[in-house]
């Protein structure tokens, strides 16, 4: 599509994003679902989801244990430990979860996509498909946003489980804190609606954001190795900032 | 390369998994709010909320029954006005109730604590609950203390 | 001009321009049908443009595209799908997906525009790659491929729909000797057990004499010369000549337009 269009003056970088919302909007308009369909976004699930897990697993375990450590030695201070956990739940459902998840996300899953959709263009498979008669909006493009909406959540959910395990295992099993008033005060503090769902409902949207970026930045890239890898980067970039910036008008709408 | 069975049924896993965890937080690491299911609405003013906020607990020795809808200033009599919503399970609660304010422990969460009377009739929705007992409130505690002053029972 | 039913592709007064330089100006050009036709000339003269211009892929700017009874430029959406299934490309490298092994790139275009069952597609499947040599590497991803057994392959999906029309981009680019010979026959044997019209695009002079029923030479936006090879060959054209026979130096400006080149010096003398 375009790709040679010369970057200068102030307004390249609200034309870049008229392109993006315009290649979205064109995206969505063809969307077609069936079986076929189906399977290839479940595929795409395994490549953005499963491939995150790891890295998952292992940075949330870290975020609870070092979360729980910090508020564990400023609550004792106030005779007031048995908050911790409150602390931890809530800052993790509501914000840490689901933008360090994306992060994450788009440090893993989301140059993986652009630098996988740059190469299709540099090797003339998106032209390849538009020659055969099948559109590689609907091939290509719609399972990855889709996939990236299904995954990201997914993985917030998993980030969650696997950090409150590891706040558990620093107070419960390090500072031998009461497991049953650790539950007891979080379940307590914590709401179903406001806190957990409002961060369930910021992880869809970074999962749409940040497959977003990941495919118009591949779609977009120059097709030579210099320009997959400048989009790859660009897709980090993008992605932190738009997640952060979301994350605020978020915040500050759902308070 | 795995083969497409094996990464679907791997992606199937996963986000099973998922699902596990999604069901697992919301029902261990979140507060669903006592009232969940049917319920109903009463009403009862206080002098003083203290730091009352909407979605406290309304609980009966002790068990949560409800929580605070509202907190509302009655433009006329400038009292507080609390609407609580109480699950329909506790549908039998005698209409001379006392309500209070309480803290949960010294530095706790306030919440209103119910106190049942000995009335045959049952408390309706949108009934008004008379008899109150505003929150302690610390200065005024401290004062009264210092100054032994009479005025101020704490029941309005 | 002959018959048109003799004529399975036709340009007729198309003049493309891309981003203010003009490819492509008042061409005419007819491609017979059933037939080998090498398109030639030299590279950037607008070859594969001419392509995309049949595919439906880039819209002329003045002129018509004509498959058979088709106006190829005014169609649109599902239109140019159906006539698209008809068409098929072998791009310069092949571009098979990568993370499809052979079978399954040759399968996609089948299970993606017919509601054959698993088993048919997988006969029709094998018998593509067997026709290019390959039924055994079906398993094998294109990254364990070498680049000519990719190309066979790129043709076997190409094909798998059994296209009235098959265009061939620079299909010689870049092959050892003995692959050049395999793709040589190939398209000969496609072309003669299919029935398609062919349309090598190409700057291989040599392949082409081989190869081609039919040739034409684009250069300098414009049709210079159309022939079977050997009347290429014995033209008396001097561009012609010169680009048949890969003279370096012709009378004929064949790279760009442009001054001829005692006269830019005369003129830079002048302008110290």
């Amino acid at each position: 599509m375009s790709n040679a269009t010369s970057h200068t003056g102030m307004t390249a970088p609200l034309r870049e994003l008229g392109r993006a919302g315009l290649f979205l909007l064109t995206a969505f308009s063809r969307m077609r679902f069936g079986p076929r369909q189906l399977a290839e976004i479940l595929r795409q699930v395994y490549f953005a989801g499963v491939r995150s897990l790891v890295i998952i697993v292992i940075c949330g375990f870290f975020v609870g244990l070092v979360l729980t450590l910090q508020t564990y030695d400023t609550l004792t201070r106030f005779g007031a430990a048995d908050a911790v956990s409150t602390v931890l739940a809530l800052s993790l459902f509501r914000e840490l979860g689901p933008v360090l998840a994306a992060l994450l996300f788009a440090g893993r899953a989301g140059t993986s996509i652009t630098a996988e959709i740059g190469l299709m263009r540099a090797t003339e498979q998106l032209d390849a498909l538009d020659l055969m008669a099948i559109d590689p909006m609907e091939r290509i493009v719609q399972p990855r946003l889709l996939a990236g909406l299904i995954a990201l959540p997914a993985l917030v959910l998993i980030f969650n489980l696997t950090a409150i395990v590891g706040g558990i295992f620093f107070a419960v099993f390090l500072m031998g804190s009461d497991p049953i008033s650790f539950w007891a005060n979080m379940q307590s503090s914590v709401e179903l609606m406001r806190d957990f769902g409002g961060g369930m409902f910021k992880s869809v949207c970074f999962g749409f954001v940040a497959a977003w970026l990941a495919v118009w930045f591949g779609w977009s890239a120059r097709p030579t190795s210099e320009g997959v890898a400048l989009a790859t980067t660009q897709t980090v970039i993008a992605t932190a900032i738009a997640v952060l910036v979301l994350d605020f008008i978020l915040s500050a709408f759902m308070l | 390369m795995k083969s497409s069975h094996q990464i679907e049924l791997t992606a199937g896993i996963f986000l099973l998994l998922a699902i596990a965890a999604l069901v697992f937080l919301a029902l261990h690491a979140t507060d669903r709010g006592v009232v969940s299911g049917e319920s109903y609405e009463v009403t009862a003013r206080f002098s003083n909320v203290g730091g009352l906020t909407p979605r406290a607990t309304v609980s009966m020795g002790g068990v949560a029954i409800g929580m605070v809808e509202a907190i509302e200033l009655d433009p006329e009599t400038f009292e507080a006005r609390v609407t609580m919503r109480i699950s329909r399970a506790y549908d039998n609660l005698p209409d001379d109730t006392s309500a209070s304010i309480l803290t949960s422990g010294i530095l706790g969460d306030q919440y209103v604590g119910l106190e049942p009377g000995g009335s045959p009739e049952v408390l309706q929705d949108g009934d008004r609950i008379l008899i109150t007992s505003s929150a302690m409130v610390l200065e005024q505690l401290i004062s009264r203390y210092m100054f032994n002053s009479e005025d101020g029972q704490g029941e309005e | 001009m002959t018959e048109s039913s003799d004529i399975a592709i036709s340009l007729k007064r198309v003049t493309v321009r891309l981003g203010g330089r003009t490819i492509l100006e008042d061409l005419d050009l007819d491609i017979p049908a059933g037939q080998v036709t090498a398109v030639m000339g030299p590279s950037g003269a607008g070859k594969t443009t001419v392509l995309r211009l049949v595919t439906g892929q880039l819209k002329p700017d003045s002129g018509e595209v004509w498959i058979g009874e088709t106006r190829v430029d005014q169609l649109g959406g599902k239109a140019l799908g159906r006539l698209r299934r008809n068409i098929g490309v072998l791009l310069q490298n092949g571009a098979l997906f990568t993370d499809l092994t052979s079978f399954d790139n040759v399968a996609l275009p089948l299970r993606e525009h017919t509601r054959l069952s698993e088993s048919l597609i997988r006969r029709i499947v094998l018998m593509k790659l067997e026709m290019v040599g390959l039924r055994g590497a079906a398993q094998l991803y294109p990254s364990e491929l070498s680049g000519g057994m990719k190309r066979r392959v790129a043709t076997a999906r190409a094909m798998a729909l059994d296209p009235g029309i098959m265009f061939y981009d620079e299909p010689f680019a870049g092959l050892d000797p003995i692959s050049l010979g395999v793709s040589l026959r190939l398209i000969r044997d496609i072309n003669a057990a299919l029935g398609t019209t062919s349309v090598v695009i190409t700057h291989d002079v040599r392949e082409v004499a081989k190869l081609a029923d039919h040739a034409c030479i684009i250069a300098d936006r414009k049709l210079v010369a159309t022939g079977t090879p050997d009347e290429l060959a014995a033209s008396a054209d001097p561009l012609v000549r010169q680009f048949m026979q890969g003279e370096p130096d012709g009378p004929v400006p064949f790279h760009y337009p442009a001054r001829a080149l005692d006269e830019e010096l005369m003129r830079r003398g002048e302008g110290r």
